[in-house]
């Protein structure tokens, strides 16, 4: 029944990148309020080399966790992440839908 | 995460049995449930969220805790191997769906036209009741041969199954509720059947009818109030 695991099973692209020798961290939504377009339980894999699997949000904020995820796979430590429109960073990065979202990165070790 | 937590996580997920992820927002310590040693009170939460079906945060004391639940995949069992269900097949899986075939005629279900997919050559009747639908499953008969469609909907009609689709015309489905009926059936259980099959948009080839299949499934599952037309914000008539 291969095909018919998840074809979206992000933890296990994460564990394939861990096995193949890379640094990897995992980001998930843990709130949301408003319009974000990713539930809680949403998960981004992420390499140091710059891959990634899944989401976060439509696209908006990825590249901000993303940042975060390297200084998490640097430092071993997890990080919370929030993001919204009452939020200066999110100005930066933009999640125009206007919606607000924590994000929780950890490193897998 | 750390590796070990990911592998359990994932052996519970490969063997389809219900699983929570619970961490602890500020330091990322993490638990598996069931599994773990952990306060009632999570012990609660992670049931809540696997019946919920939806991830949250509880506060115990000064810590906050996300509770992520992993359900195993919701099924779709069709009964015939045909076009249709070919075009089914690769939609399945990203929507989140495990698929299951079921069709004694060894011609059609075969691993050649439908690859990747659990298929089963018992009669309907037998599959269903090894299968045992539940009300994390849905049941399509695609056969057109009463023989075959009316075992699998009378079994189906006997379980949760949250979903309950039968290819055929109005008329064929006319014939098909007069047999159900006399199987003991009545009218409740006869506005269970979505049929014709599929939410109505013109399909015409295969994989168009597949679509118009996996969507009534999606809104099924989501609880959507179908027919009814999303009004556009500032658009009056």
């Amino acid at each position: 029944m291969t095909q018919n695991d998840n074809a979206e099973d992000i933890l296990a692209i994460a564990a394939n990148w861990k096995a193949a020798g890379e640094d990897v961290a995992i980001a998930t939504v843990v709130e949301t309020w408003g319009s974000s377009p990713r539930p809680a339980g949403s998960r981004l894999a992420i390499t140091k080399s710059g891959k990634l699997a899944g989401s976060v949000s439509g696209g908006c904020i990825e590249g901000a966790v993303a940042d975060a995820a390297r200084q998490s796979m640097a430092s071993g430590a997890p990080q919370l992440l929030d993001f919204g429109i009452s939020d200066e960073r999110a100005w930066e990065v933009g999640l125009s839908c206007g919606g607000k979202v924590k994000v929780f990165v950890e490193p897998l070790s | 995460m750390k590796s070990a937590i990911l592998t359990r996580l994932q052996a519970e997920r490969a063997a389809k049995r219900p699983v929570v992820l619970l961490t602890r927002l500020s330091d990322g310590a993490q638990l598996l449930w069931p599994g773990d040693e952990m306060p009632a009170e999570l012990v609660e939460a992670s049931k809540a969220a696997l019946g919920s079906e939806e991830a949250g945060n509880v506060t115990l004391g000064d810590d906050s805790w996300f509770i992520h639940p992993h359900n195993p995949p919701l099924r779709i069992i069709v009964v015939g191997a045909v076009h249709i269900a070919q075009a089914m097949a690769p939609m399945a899986a990203p929507l989140g769906f495990s698929m299951v075939v079921v069709d004694p005629r060894r011609a059609f279900a075969s691993e050649e036209r439908l690859p990747g997919v659990t298929l089963s050559t018992d009669w309907p009747d037998e599959a269903m009741e090894v299968l045992a639908p539940d009300a994390r499953t849905a049941v399509v008969t695609l056969t057109h041969d009463p023989k075959l469609d009316d075992p699998a909907l009378d079994a189906a009609l006997k379980s949760e199954a949250f979903y309950i689709g039968a290819l055929g015309s109005r008329r064929t489905h006319a014939k098909r509720v007069a047999r159900l009926a006399e199987l003991g059936h009545g009218a409740e259980a006869m506005g269970r059947i979505h049929a014709p099959v599929g939410l109505n948009i013109e399909a015409i080839t295969a994989p168009e009818i597949a679509l118009s299949i996996m969507a009534e499934i999606v809104a099924a599952r989501r609880g959507a109030a179908l027919g009814a037309v999303r009004p556009i914000p500032g658009v009056t008539e």
